[in-house]
């Protein structure tokens, strides 16, 4: 389960001077559950989540994570989070086994799981015929079944990921989508962050609506259907942000 | 700390840099094939213009002396150089190299020496190139004997022996080992050599592990899994250490082997030639190529706790910067920091005191000419040991506190 109680996140800007990235959100997500973050570019997707991975440390407010508080045992928190982003690449020189090798000591796994762990996960990807070739020689979709690997050789409990098909091609997406959709089914609590409406509808239970670093409106999709009085969910995003001025005739 | 996960990360670290190409050639390629190559050649190309400058008979000319027959047939008949007429534009000449040196014999100079009248013979050179010089020192060699010849006579004439006016010689015999001697002339060249491989070996791999992780994206995912910040920088900075030992240790493997081999190979050739020269020579490159094996193990035991200051100070800088490139701009410059209190070590007169023994690389330097020429100063050995793993300590300590900083880490 993710918790998040008023969570803040602010950085200095030595020209803009003091930024509220995230600010003041809060919003829960239980297990079996995908929470879609749908938000434009800069509006704090990137900073809530990793703030919910304890890669950054919020300047006020909370949350829960798999039952630990992020601030007090962020070890804890990580143990129990895979974190999937556009961001995070893999090793070019290492092979997918080797990586998965290095997350699951990282993860303090014995080489005897690990080596059961990769075969499974190689098994459900199909990740045999690539397993010890260089990552740097690998296709975009590849990438993509050795990333989600990764996030998965420790089983965790709690899935995050962020904008994870941001330049995908269709096929490489698909993949992703599916394998988001197989987390909720094994009972993973899901957090997915994205600006693409169609993945948020295909997706997710509950929707959190960010802008500016404000959660600006949250619930099912029946719900903010209904709250908004619109059926397409970008007339809902756009309702919910604010109109963006209309260029003078 | 947690070790298994340094070692974990080290592993990775260390498997992941012995693939990369470029970290290869800067830890291996370039301290076992190139800085030895460059050694060898460096050493060929000297002995060969000094026995060339030595082996070539000077033009030199002659201005004056149609009064002073015996001395120019002496200096005619002297074979080591080649006189001949001066003309005019000599001075030019000698500018061009077209002649080394100009000899001006005052007028009625055998007269002069006759009567025992004082007489001053003027040689004339371009001071600074080495031929120049050479004939100079073969003209001084025959002016000398030519003086001594006239001196013994008159002593002779009068009755007198030899010792009337040299009462005794005075012959200095060299009691040091060869390796001393060698350590000497080289000694402050050895560790300036090992702090600049030092940190070029870890130059590399410290941006690499940094600024490239930055780059490549795969630095947050590495954070996002369950190891400590602190063991994720132990982990790196061990690998760093290992490049710059490494670099180290594989160019003293080249260089012993290429002074082993070279060496003798070298004192052979040019003692193959004619002369007390060519011997003087070929006993100056095997004092050269011979060094106290334990004052190298004792300037090794100096340059780890460097390597480690350079690793951990190298890497830290490299956390500032989001790219590879970044990165060598920050460090780049750090090697003129490197070479300025390297090369002060190595001038004459810079000796070792308490207040130096803690200036960092100086302090080094100046210690390893100590001990490659067989003397061990303990008191200011511990010194700069003890304050070079202070230095490293607070390195260390810098690099794991600036890891923990988000500003750094995720810098936009």
């Amino acid at each position: 389960m993710i918790e998040a109680r008023h969570l803040t996140k602010t950085f200095r800007d030595r020209k803009r001077g003091e930024i509220r990235a995230v600010d003041d959100v809060s919003f829960r997500v239980d297990p079996g559950q995908i929470y879609g973050l749908l938000g434009a570019n800069g509006a704090g997707k990137t900073t809530a989540l990793r703030l919910l991975a304890t890669l950054l440390q919020p300047t006020a407010g909370g949350a829960t994570v798999a039952g630990f508080d992020i601030a007090r045992d962020p070890h804890e928190v990580r143990r129990r989070v895979g974190f999937l982003a556009a961001s995070t690449a893999l090793y070019g020189r290492l092979t997918a086994r080797e990586t998965l090798r290095y997350f699951g000591r990282l993860n303090s796994l014995t080489d005897a799981t690990i080596a059961a762990r990769t075969q499974r996960l190689a098994d459900e990807l199909g990740m045999h015929e690539f397993l010890d070739r260089r990552c740097d020689t690998f296709s975009t979709g590849m990438k993509q079944k050795t990333s989600i690997a990764r996030t998965l050789i420790h089983d965790p409990a709690v899935m995050i990921f962020d904008e994870p098909t941001l330049g995908l091609d269709i096929m490489a997406a698909r993949t992703i989508v599916r394998f988001v959709r197989e987390c909720r089914d094994r009972g993973k609590t899901v957090i997915y962050s994205t600006h693409i409406m169609s993945e948020v509808e295909k997706l997710c239970d509950r929707i959190g609506i960010i802008h500016g670093g404000r959660l600006l409106a949250e619930g099912t999709l029946a719900g903010l259907r209904s709250r908004f009085g619109q059926q397409d969910l970008e007339e809902i995003f756009v309702t919910a942000v604010g109109a963006p001025p209309l260029l003078a005739p | 700390m947690n070790w298994p996960h340094i070692f974990a990360v080290y592993g990775k670290e260390l498997r992941d840099m012995l693939r990369d190409r470029r970290t290869l050639i800067s830890m291996i390629v370039v301290p076992t094939l190139i800085m030895p190559g460059l050694l060898a050649l460096v050493a060929t190309i000297s002995v060969k213009v000094t026995q060339d400058a030595a082996a070539a008979i000077p033009n030199v000319a002659l201005i004056g002396g149609a009064d002073s027959p015996r001395l120019v047939a002496a200096l005619r008949a002297h074979g080591k150089v080649s006189m001949v007429a001066a003309g005019d534009g000599w001075r030019e000449r000698i500018a061009a190299k077209t002649l080394r040196a100009a000899v001006e014999i005052p007028p009625d100079f055998d007269r002069a020496v006759e009567r025992g009248e004082p007489a001053t013979v003027r040689i004339y050179n371009y001071v600074g190139e080495l031929r120049s010089g050479a004939a100079v020192g073969e003209l001084q060699r025959f002016f000398r004997a030519y003086g001594d010849t006239i001196v013994m006579a008159r002593l002779a004439a009068r009755g007198l022996p030899p010792t009337a006016i040299v009462p005794f010689d005075v012959k200095p015999e060299n009691v040091a080992p060869p390796a001393k001697v060698g350590g000497n002339i080289v000694g402050g060249l050895i560790p300036y050599l090992f702090l600049m491989l030092a940190f070029v070996g870890a130059m590399y791999p410290a941006m690499d592990l940094a600024a490239g992780e930055k780059e490549r994206g795969t630095m947050e995912t590495i954070l996002c899994s369950p190891v400590a910040r602190i063991d994720l920088v132990l982990g790196k900075f061990l690998t760093i250490l290992t490049a710059s030992l490494g670099t180290v240790a594989c160019s003293l493997v080249a260089m012993g082997l290429t002074l082993a081999i070279g060496g003798p190979l070298l004192a052979q050739k040019i003692a193959g030639g004619s002369g007390a020269a060519a011997r003087r020579s070929a006993e100056q490159i095997t004092a050269l190529t011979t060094i106290d094996p334990l004052g190298l193990v004792g300037v090794l035991g100096l340059v780890v706790p460097m390597a480690v200051l350079f690793s951990a100070g190298l890497f830290t800088l490299s956390l500032f910067a989001k790219s590879f490139k970044e990165a060598q701009t920050y460090t780049s410059p750090l090697i003129i920091v490197i070479l300025l209190p390297a090369i002060i070590g190595l001038l004459p007169g810079v000796e070792l005191n308490a207040r130096l023994a803690l200036v960092p690389i100086l302090n080094v330097s100046l210690a390893g000419k100590e001990l490659v020429s067989g003397a061990w100063p303990w008191g200011y050995l511990a010194l700069i040991f003890g304050s070079s793993c202070a230095y490293a300590a607070i390195a260390v300590a810098l690099a794991v506190r600036t890891f923990g900083r988000e500003s750094v880490l995720f810098r936009a």
